[in-house]
């Protein structure tokens, strides 16, 4: 608050001169100004999370062991395979795009590296790279047929969903079933090796740093600048809140394992992707070939290149979530990755806040979206449910999250927000 | 992008040639034959009815379009613009008629699109932000954030970006499509004031207008367009908006010089204005 009462700065800043923007100064300045947003159908991840928070106090009403650690723990196990191959699908609907065979992809790329290793008596890096540069391969196709061809993403990725299960059941020949050894180093990463405390503890300590240090950097840069810097009690409690957070959630999952390695490479992802998208020119890039693509075209943008990035970004992604998940369910088979992966990933991504109709989205939503889900799976298994209810729940969660995202869009462009 | 040659242009010397320019749609012959000069310090307004082709020309120099034959010279070079890109990196800017905005974005994403500062590898928003608040500032733009998305613009402050956006990275050549026709008294002065300060630091314009009154206000040279054929080309201090309304209408007895002939007697020259 003390930063826009400055002295040094003889003039109001740039950026809130205008007197018909509402000031947002002050606690209460900045929390109206996100209640102004979130009435603007700026909803953002507001709903994902206030949905995970009524699933955890239904299912804990019902199970009081669903909240507890080892719970917890194999729901973040249980989310991240599925979780990676989300995040590619957050990638391609941002171009407001869809790929329906991530699903066959990562089984046929997990196939390919369980052949490799078992049959060919290949390493199992060598199997990895192979499987996960089949997908990479994979998404180029994808992205010559669109570019080049014209064809719509959901033929061609419809054509995959089919022909790549097919690849499944060709690769695994008759065998069937491929069961990785117990000293695999892929089954052990997926489901044995943990965070120790303190490096978990150490870790938190270097993100909510990292955080401040970049919040405190921008203050700088923006006083120098002439423009308001955020304000400083606000990067001071979101801090505390993260810290505390973290710090709880640690020490909570703690009791139990603590943060599975195969979850902290999914965030490690999330994160990595998010600064791609909102710091990088290309993610910039990103947006804006979701937004208006022409517009794009105009400034100069390579949109080719944008969709090729991205088509060969999520079949990629798709590939090592397959692999993954083989790690984790410890072998491969020819129901690997079938309708039920595709359609949780895809889902992922939208009950997480991503726009199916592009432009619009975030790297996390293929976080919350896959937690909300597993915890529904995890939930329902707790409590006894056939999996025929888990597919109707599921469902109608979707939908939600959809009807969701169709009347934010309308409340949007009815309140100037696009 | 620094793509662009830093030497300054040499007043007077052409920038933008363009000849034997032909572009089809199917069966529409949107420009036949079609040539143009532009020199460096010189405002050329480009008018024309309706449909006369003078959006499909710009886009042509703009790399939107591929002309199916016919020569582009820019800066003593013969070129052949292969997309937008490649139309920015030469150093040529444009405002199109539709404004070409990406809605999700805000003003500062916008107005830097495609060439965007960097801080190392990633995006240096306060930089553009700074910057931004400059541009808009010298269009006196009315705009109360940068930080909206541009879907929350009105038309006039979309149009105002739009133009605030060729101003970005150092072109040689800028062209304005119907720069003014959304926006209100002071912001189309502005426009024009900057078309003069654009012309005195010796960049060559193309500037599309329905406005005679705006035209004849900053053009050095006007080309009347016709179904997308050359119709004539007059220095503007020579000419006066009866010559002007006829050439772009093609003949003397039209709707527009018969109101005029009716009027006679009254010496008001504004009548051709209208859209
Ligand atoms: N993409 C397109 N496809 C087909 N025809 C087009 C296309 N763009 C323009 N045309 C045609 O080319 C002709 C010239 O259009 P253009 O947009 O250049 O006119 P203009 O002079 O800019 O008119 P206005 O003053 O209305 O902006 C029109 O007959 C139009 O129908
Ligand atoms: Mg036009």
């Amino acid at each position: 608050m003390s930063a826009t009462t400055d002295e040094t700065q003889s003039a109001v800043a740039a950026d809130i001169a205008d007197e018909r923007l509402i000031q947002s100064q002050g606690l209460g300045g900045q929390a109206r100004a996100v209640w102004n947003r979130l009435k603007g159908g700026e909803l953002g991840m507001l709903p994902v999370v206030i949905g995970l928070i009524v699933i955890s106090l239904v299912f804990y009403s019902q199970e009081p062991t669903f909240l507890s650690s080892k719970s917890l723990v194999n729901i973040t196990l249980f989310a991240a395979p599925v979780g990676v191959i989300a995040l590619g699908i957050v990638l391609v609907l941002l171009l407001g795009e869809i790929d329906l065979s991530v699903g066959s992809v990562s089984g046929f790329a997990a196939a390919s590296m369980a052949v490799l290793v078992a049959n060919k008596s290949q390493s199992l890096i060598v199997g990895m790279i192979a499987g996960i540069l089949i997908g990479t391969l994979i998404g180029s196709v994808y992205a010559l047929l669109y570019t080049r061809l014209g064809v719509p993403s959901f033929v061609f990725s419809l054509a995959g969903l089919l022909g790549f299960q097919g690849a499944l059941l060709y690769v695994l020949g008759d065998q069937g079933t491929i069961v990785l050894p117990t000293d695999s180093g892929l089954r052990q990463f997926a489901r044995e090796r943990f965070l120790s405390d303190g490096a978990a503890y150490v870790l938190l300590a270097v993100v909510v740093l990292a955080y401040v240090g970049s919040q405190l950097l921008l203050v700088r840069r923006r006083k120098a600048a002439g423009l308001t810097p955020p304000n400083l009690t606000m990067v001071g409690i979101k801090a505390v809140l993260l810290a505390g957070g973290l710090g709880f959630l640690t020490y909570y999952l703690g009791i139990d394992r603590g943060w599975g390695y195969l979850f902290v490479l999914f965030v490690a992802l999330v994160v990595v992707m998010d600064l791609m998208l909102r710091k990088t020119t290309w993610g910039r890039h990103v947006y804006a070939v979701g937004g208006n693509e022409e517009a794009a075209r105009r400034a100069g943008i390579k949109v080719g290149r944008i969709y090729f990035s991205v088509f060969a970004a999520t079949s990629t992604f798709a590939a090592l979530g397959g692999i993954l998940l083989a790690g984790q369910l410890t072998s491969v088979s020819q129901s690997s990755g079938t309708t039920d992966t595709n359609l949780t990933a895809i889902a992922a991504a939208v009950i997480g806040g991503t726009s199916l109709f592009g432009g619009r989205g975030s790297a996390y939503s293929a976080l919350l979206g896959i937690i909300v889900l597993q915890a529904i799976q995890s939930g329902l298994n707790l409590m006894n449910v056939d999996s025929s209810v888990r597919f109707m729940v599921t469902g109608a969660v979707l939908l939600l999250a959809v009807a969701i995202d169709s009347v934010s869009r309308r409340v949007r462009s009815s309140s100037g927000r696009g | 992008m620094s793509a662009t040659t830093t030497e300054k242009p040499v007043t007077g010397q052409t920038v933008l040639s363009l000849t034997g320019i032909n572009k089809r749609f199917g069966a529409v012959q949107a420009l036949t034959d079609v040539h143009l000069e532009v020199a460096a310090g010189e405002v050329v307004a480009l008018v024309g009815d309706n449909g006369a082709g003078k959006s499909t020309l710009v886009k042509v120099i703009s790399g939107v379009y591929q002309p199916d034959e016919g020569d582009i010279t820019f800066a003593g070079r013969k070129i052949s613009v292969g997309g937008p890109s490649d139309a920015q990196a030469l150093g040529i800017a444009t405002v199109f008629q539709d404004l070409a905005l990406c809605d999700n974005l805000d003003v500062v994403a916008n107005l830097f699109l495609g060439q965007e500062r960097l801080l190392g590898p990633v995006l240096d928003e306060v930089t553009m932000e700074k910057e931004a608040w400059r541009l808009l500032r010298t269009l006196s733009a009315k705009i109360p954030s940068v930080r909206i998305p541009i879907a929350g613009l009105s038309g006039g402050q979309r149009q105002t970006v739009a133009i605030a956006r060729s101003l970005v990275g150092n072109p040689k050549l800028v062209m304005l499509d119907e720069p003014t026709a959304a926006l209100g008294v002071a912001q189309t002065a502005e426009v024009l004031n900057l078309v003069e300060r654009l012309r005195e630091t010796g960049l060559g314009v193309i500037l599309i207008s329905h406005n005679m009154a705006d035209v004849q206000a900053v053009a050095d040279r006007i080309v009347v367009m016709r179904l997308g054929r050359n119709a004539a080309e007059f220095r503007t201090e020579e000419t006066t908006t009866e010559q002007l309304v006829a050439a772009i209408t093609g003949a003397s007895d039209n709707v527009v010089a018969a109101r005029a002939s009716r009027r006679a007697g009254t010496t008001d020259t504004t009548e051709g204005a209208g859209q």
